[in-house]
């Protein structure tokens, strides 16, 4: 297997990660913003909910932030393409990734109710956007997106933000959405109490039901719908030119892997297991803990599915096939994906190492008693 | 206006408003850690207080830090996505580097400075202060090891078979001398930022008469801090300076509004009206040799003048239409070796060819009138350029000035008599920021017009998105961030004016009341 082969297969692997990495860390605070005005009646009860992300928001969000550079270095093509063509999408994503550090933020700085009412909204909004439009993305992607490039590799998109909102890219952001608010509700399983804690599971245990059934209706939906197989093209160690291949459509093909590879079933089988395991956990309201866990593989076993069903595409083109982007056409140089390995290598592992010790520091359910304890520093 | 003067537009503006946040999150975290390092060696309370106030206004600017960062990582895609294509390969990684090595963990860490006071010992906070510190210049670090590969892009060569810049040699992407002044300097700043905003607020409430025990003690620590950092930014500001003059000529002709070579040592242009259309600048107050000596560093090396650098512009771009025209024939038969000899001699060139790319889309057919045009393209406008750069230095001298002064008087003893003094501190407050946004000014309009010097024209670097959709997207980012401006001004202003008793402090570990304390004489 050539080296360039295997470190382009390693990062198509380590983007997975990264991924599964934002939707589970930043996942549950934006889940904890969706639940905010649908649980928290009392502004105590909102205080509670953002103070048990307060500490950590920051350094979640920041999964977001290394997502975004690991495609712009290891997929330059990808980054290009998928954030210009999504282009208002992206802006709408950017408003509500602003809004949320600063309501966090800036709600408890003031105590009056219209104030923290705006901050409310401000937030439910910064936490479903984000859901919503990685959702319709994806969506977006397993359909392939309307571009094509010309000889200097310069892309020209034929698509409109009302198109991105087609029904079956809606259907994957409600299972975005619906998955973020499970585990949203998982996280807060772990650090609520009481009355609260009540709601919260309720809701997480019915967005986990949701998220079962969506996600097999897009199982099946799924065989219905045009995707893309790779013919003859340059090789999996050729230079990154994403001209060089030929490309057929075909209904269905975006189930093709799960046939060459039987064993790749284990990704929906793990979406649809870990999410089982999860609503089962937060109706009885046990093990708060294993809840959040199953809740985390269900969404890698999803964030796996839709890696595997595209493979080896990334972004495919509906436009000109053959402008679509794959693994083995849209990848750094190899001097760059092995010095991103070795960045990713070293720091990885350490940022892992100290995440772990601030949440064991942090441990523990935030109450009614800390926020009242500590009005200032508290959100 | 189209998309590349849009795109550009909204770069800028969010750049700029990026920019507000920076330096004073990179000033203060430091100033937070020596301060916590004083409470923890001392045991005083008041210096305890001092971080948690100081941290207060930390938090809200970081905020705002974090939020604006997004934008101008998302902007390479959304508005810039050729130059991402172009150029990802090597300015990804950084960016990607910057997030691993840097944001992780001062993200990580900036939770447990505000709710680990009771759950940290004090040199585990003091640990965790330090970390969101590094975490912060980290950051500063690998943003401007991308920005010094846009000024000087070293280790890099452009490859046929992808039609992009690839890396060839990261070590020198890394080690990039211009990057290394870059990071000084531009850290440097910020450290004179952080510094200006502790004194600035601090001298307000010594003229308001109150908290003296803390204003007097977060002074005296502002100005020697900042009176290091003031220097430091001055002299590697002429480092910087320095690797300009080798690396980027137009800039530092464009800067000085320097026409014509002189003889060396070239003179110092100190005031002027520098006018394009011309190529004289009126009214010109000179100072022998300066120039010379700043660029070259010796006093036989010359500056070139702009007529000269356009002359050598035009050469380039005749050697570039040479490349460019290899480059398509091998697009017709790749295995050409003749013409893959011609292009590895003058692909180093091939950018200049792009700057045709305006006047003729075919680029060989262009004639001698497009090829004189494309060479004075490569002139950025002059008359900002050497007026924003004055007025930054001059700002630069009027630091060391006041921080020097402030910093004699408090070791003296002798700040609260100097009413004057203190009003002049309070006044200074919005300077840092604007030299910040002048020396931004002239370093990237200083390269225009490239994104990547001599490598890739700014007019190519933008996607291919509808006009109307930029224009959306500006007017949201003006009406929204003007918004949260308004709201960021208003609450770090009225946590100014409640100070550190509005904090109301755990009673367990609050000491007396500090309007009530005295320093200890």
């Amino acid at each position: 297997m050539p080296l360039y082969e295997i470190f382009r297969l390693l990062w198509w692997a380590i983007l997975g990660v990264l991924l599964i990495g934002i939707a589970v860390m930043d996942g549950f605070d934006l889940g904890t913003a969706i639940l905010l005005p649908l649980v928290g009646r009392s502004d105590t009860d909102r205080r509670i909910l953002i103070n048990t992300v307060g500490p950590v928001w920051e350094g979640n969000q920041v999964w977001l932030i290394l997502g975004g550079g690991a495609i712009f270095a290891a997929f330059p093509p990808l980054y290009a393409v998928a954030f210009s063509g999504f282009y208002l999408a992206m802006l709408l994503l950017l408003c509500a990734l602003i809004l949320r550090p600063v309501g966090f933020k800036f709600r408890s700085k003031l105590p009056g109710a219209r104030w923290r009412g705006a901050w409310d909204a401000a937030l439910f909004v910064g936490g479903l956007v984000p859901a919503l439009v990685f959702g319709v993305a994806f969506g977006n992607a397993l359909q392939g997106v309307p571009f094509r490039f010309d000889a200097m590799l310069r892309m020209t998109w034929a698509g409109s933000l009302i198109g991105l909102f087609n029904p079956f890219a809606l259907l994957c952001g409600l299972v975005s959405v619906a998955m973020i608010v499970m585990h949203g509700a998982a996280w807060l399983g772990c650090k609520t109490e009481g009355a609260l804690r009540r709601r919260v599971r309720q809701a997480g245990a019915i967005a986990g039901a949701a998220l079962i059934v969506l996600f097999i209706v897009g199982g099946i939906w799924a065989t219905q719908i045009d995707f893309y197989l790779l013919g003859t093209f340059a090789g999996t160690a050729a230079p990154s030119n994403p001209l060089h291949k030929e490309v057929t459509r075909a209904t269905g093909a975006l189930l093709h892997n799960y046939g060459v590879v039987p064993w790749s079933m284990g990704a929906p089988l793990l979406a649809l297991g870990g999410a089982l395991v999860a609503v089962r956990l937060l109706r009885a309201g046990q093990r708060p803990g294993l809840a959040f866990a199953a809740s985390s593989a269900a969404i890698a076993g999803v964030i796996a599915t839709a890696g595997i069903s595209l493979f080896p595409f990334m972004l495919p083109s509906s436009l000109d096939p053959a402008s679509g982007l794959t693994l083995w056409d849209a990848s750094s140089s190899l001097t760059t994906l092995i010095v991103m390995t070795i960045a990713t290598g070293v720091f990885l592992p350490l940022i892992l190492a100290y995440t772990a010790w601030v949440y064991h520091i942090l441990r523990g359910p935030v109450t009614e008693d800390d926020i009242a304890r500590d009005p200032h520093t508290a959100y | 206006m189209d998309v590349v003067a849009l795109s550009r537009l909204q770069f800028g503006l969010t750049a700029m408003y990026h920019f507000l946040f920076v330096p004073l999150t990179l000033g203060l975290s430091v100033l937070l850690a020596i301060m916590e390092g004083v409470y923890v060696t001392t045991g005083r309370p008041v210096w305890r207080d001092m971080v948690r106030f100081w941290g207060m206004l930390f938090g809200i600017n970081f905020a705002m830090g974090v939020a604006t960062g997004i934008t101008m990582e998302f902007q390479f895609g959304t508005n810039w996505a050729y130059y991402a294509h172009y150029v990802g390969d090597i300015f990804g990684a950084p960016l990607a580097i910057e997030g691993l090595m840097a944001f992780f963990l001062e993200a990580t860490f900036i939770g447990l400075f505000f709710f680990g006071w009771d759950r940290l010992s004090r040199v585990q906070h003091l640990l965790v202060t330090c970390l969101v510190a590094l975490g912060t210049n980290l950051s500063a670090l690998w943003i401007l090891i991308a920005n010094g590969w846009m000024q000087y892009p070293v280790g890099a060569r452009f490859n046929l078979a992808t039609m992009r810049m690839e890396v060839t040699d990261f070590s020198a992407v890394l080690l990039n001398p211009v990057a290394q002044a870059k990071f000084v300097h531009t850290v440097s700043a910020g450290y004179v930022t952080g510094a200006m905003f502790v004194m600035s607020i601090s001298a307000w409430y010594l003229l308001r008469g109150r908290n003296r025990g803390l204003a007097v003690r977060s002074i005296t620590v502002a100005a020697s801090f900042g009176l290091a950092a003031a220097l430091s930014v001055v002299v590697l500001g002429d480092e910087s300076g320095y690797t300009v003059g080798q690396n980027q000529k137009m800039k530092i002709a464009a800067i000085e509004a320097m026409w014509r070579t002189e003889a060396a040592p070239a003179s110092f242009t100190l005031i002027g009206l520098p006018d394009q259309a011309t190529h004289v600048t009126h009214a010109a107050i000179r100072i022998p040799w300066v120039l010379g000596l700043i660029a070259t560093r010796s006093l036989d090396g010359r500056v070139e003048g702009i007529e000269q650098l356009v002359s050598d512009a035009t050469a380039r771009i005749r050697s570039g239409m040479v490349a460019y025209a290899a480059l398509l024939a091998l697009r017709g038969t790749p295995h050409d070796a003749a013409a893959a000899a011609v292009f590895d001699a003058h692909v180093g060139d091939l950018g200049y060819a792009l700057l045709l790319r305006r006047y003729t889309p075919n680029v060989t057919d262009a004639t001698e009138a497009q090829i004189q045009a494309a060479a004075w393209d490569t002139v950025p406008p002059i008359a900002p350029l050497f007026w924003t750069f004055r007025i930054m230095v001059a700002l630069g001298f009027y630091f060391i000035a006041l921080f020097a002064t402030v910093f004699w008087q408090a070791s003296a003893r002798r700040l609260e008599r100097h009413r004057r003094l203190l009003r002049l501190m309070l006044w200074s407050l919005p300077l840092p920021w604007i030299a910040a946004e002048l020396g931004w000014y002239v370093a990237e309009g200083g390269r225009q017009p490239w994104t990547i010097d001599g490598v890739l024209p700014t007019f190519l670097s933008a996607s291919s998105v509808p006009a109307t959709d930029v224009v959306l997207s500006l007017i949201g980012f003006v009406v929204f961030y003007s918004a949260l401006a308004a709201v960021e001004l208003y609450l770090m202003l009225r946590t100014i004016r409640r100070g550190p008793e509005g904090m109301a402090l755990p009673p367990a570990a609050s000491p007396a009341p500090i309007a009530a304390l005295r320093p200890a004489e």
